[in-house]
């Protein structure tokens, strides 16, 4: 009984899901470290929304980006340490299939998390409500290509001794564009400009690290495995 | 080698820091390169003598 | 006609070439170098909008360009590697990526030191210098992945796949002056048509990208030879050829 490739995608993809939800804590420790870093920019630089408002959206993204890192770690690593991993790659299943569904899936569970979470954060940082729609799609792509970039980051040290410094080490460069144009669709949201052009550079790279990334975290996967 | 070479208009303060980096950079490439030459060829100057008396 | 690239993934051949080209290639460097900065800082006259602080493009300009074709040489390299297992390109790889993170330092240590002087501080946040300093921590990712790996073939490889995927980075920093709205100047010697800097000028600095490059090529070829040395170490040839040559 031979699975096809978007079979084969759901099934990992709903076994992610299932996984994750069988540890309510795991899932949880990234998202509460996103709002205790955005907690942590009040508390050491001033209270007054105004002021915080002008640098809400770094405060944001930086705390995005470093809970998407906390959380991509483990993308790849339950796998390889139960040998589940080296199995799905002998599946017949070509692995960038398994890339694809794992990153969806760790995707779900974070990046879109912190979406949701977003408004709540916002309002704390000052940011008008007029301006949460431009912050939770910019967010929205942004975390998607943070997923991806992190799993290309956790591929290559998966199983690495210090693998998650070096997974930092390598992702952050890649996703400092991210962060640019991220930061600036929500800075001009807020200050009433138009963001469609941080938006469609937002997008842009949103659609090119997804049509690569897989590619380049199934070579990695692959030289890790061999 | 007038003092007005080594005044640069006066920007000297910029001017000579940044020759000097630069030529602190390629002396500091050829040492580094030269070292780790020299360290490769040890290495296999031990390993050949180990395999030497191993065969031995 | 491909022989010579066939000659060229033999380690045995590359550690004798390189050894050969060694101290004709430092020569060369040492000449065109030595010419560019004489003339550059000492005959060329000052530039009517900056005065003397122009003379650090003589070092500016060719350490960011050995930044960026150090990068890509390093890309390149590992993806001939990965592409067709010609071990060779790894070790190129491994030569190739300290020599371009220095050259990356010293493009944004020179640029800082002239933008004060020009600019009135000593950095912006600009997309040339941004994307510059991304370069230097892309290298530096490189550099800290391969020793990684236990398997040092492994970690080769990882290397080589991380440097592809940063290889991006590099037509952004080169374009971004013409993309987005940067303090940073536009490109000054590849208009070759009409070139914006008179021959006494241009000439030096000719010389020193020529001299820059001769140089690259020179310690590239040092650390070759020991990264050949690393990875081939119990090989039948290298005994011989340690051996009649002290060095």
């Amino acid at each position: 009984m031979s699975v096809g490739a978007w079979e084969a995608m759901g099934l990992i993809l709903r076994r992610e899901l299932r996984l994750s939800f069988r540890r309510p804590d795991q899932l949880l420790q990234p998202l509460v470290f996103f709002l205790i870093v955005t907690t942590l920019f009040p508390l050491g630089l001033s209270p007054e929304l105004s002021l915080l408002r002008d640098m809400a959206p770094a405060v944001l993204w930086v705390a995005a980006l470093l809970s998407s890192l906390l959380s991509v770690d483990s993308l790849f690593k339950g796998d390889a340490d139960d040998g589940t991993l080296e199995q799905l790659a002998l599946s017949g299943q070509s692995l960038g299939t398994i890339v694809i569904a794992k990153t969806l899936g760790h995707w779900l569970v974070s990046g879109a998390a912190l979406v949701l979470m977003s408004p709540v954060v916002g309002t704390a940082l000052g940011i008008p409500v007029a301006a949460f729609g431009t912050m939770m799609l910019s967010l929205a792509l942004g975390t998607l290509t943070l997923s991806w970039l992190g799993a290309i980051g956790a591929g290559l040290t998966v199983g690495l001794r210090r693998g998650s410094v070096l997974l930092s080490l390598i992702v952050l460069p890649l996703a400092m564009p991210l962060l640019i144009f991220g930061a600036s669709a929500t800075d001009r949201a807020i200050t009433g400009m138009s963001p469609a052009g941080a938006l469609y550079f937002l997008a842009a790279l949103c659609v090119f690290t997804s049509s690569l990334a897989p590619v380049a975290a199934a070579a990695a996967l692959r030289i890790t495995l061999e | 080698m007038t003092h007005d070479f080594w005044a640069m208009g006066g920007y000297a303060a910029y001017v000579w820091p940044c020759i000097g980096f630069a030529l602190a950079t390629l002396a500091w490439n050829i040492w580094s390169a030269n070292r780790h030459y020299t360290a490769a060829l040890q290495r296999a100057r031990r390993a050949l003598a180990m395999a030497a008396s191993e065969a031995a | 006609m491909w022989t010579w690239f066939y000659r060229l993934a033999s380690p045995p051949y590359v550690f004798g070439v390189t050894r050969a080209l060694y101290p004709w290639l430092l020569a060369a460097a040492a000449l065109l170098i030595g010419y560019g900065l004489i003339a550059g800082l000492g005959f060329a006259p000052p530039d009517y909008q900056q005065g003397d602080a122009f003379r650090i493009i003589y070092v500016h300009a060719p350490s960011a360009w050995l930044s960026l074709f150090g990068y890509t040489l390093m890309a390149v390299a590992g993806a001939i590697a990965l592409v067709w297992r010609i071990k060779m390109g790894h070790a190129v790889a491994a030569a190739a990526a300290p020599i371009g993170a220095s050259f990356t330092v010293v493009a944004l240590l020179t640029g800082s030191l002239w933008g004060r002087p020009m600019w009135g501080t000593y950095w912006a946040w600009d997309p040339r210098l941004t994307s510059e300093l991304i370069l230097l921590f892309l290298y530096f990712g490189v550099m800290s992945l391969r020793p990684a790996f236990e398997d040092p073939a492994r970690g080769d490889r990882a290397a080589a796949l991380l440097a592809l995927v940063g290889v991006v980075n590099v037509p952004i920093i080169h374009f971004s002056v013409e993309w987005w709205n940067s303090l940073h100047q536009g490109a000054t010697v590849t208009k070759f048509a009409k070139p914006s800097m008179p021959p006494s000028m241009l000439l030096p600095l000719l010389s020193m990208f020529f001299g820059f490059m001769f140089f690259y090529a020179a310690v590239l070829c040092k650390r070759l030879r020991g990264e050949v040395l690393n990875r081939e170490r119990l090989a039948t040839w290298v005994k011989e050829a340690i051996d009649t040559h002290d060095a």
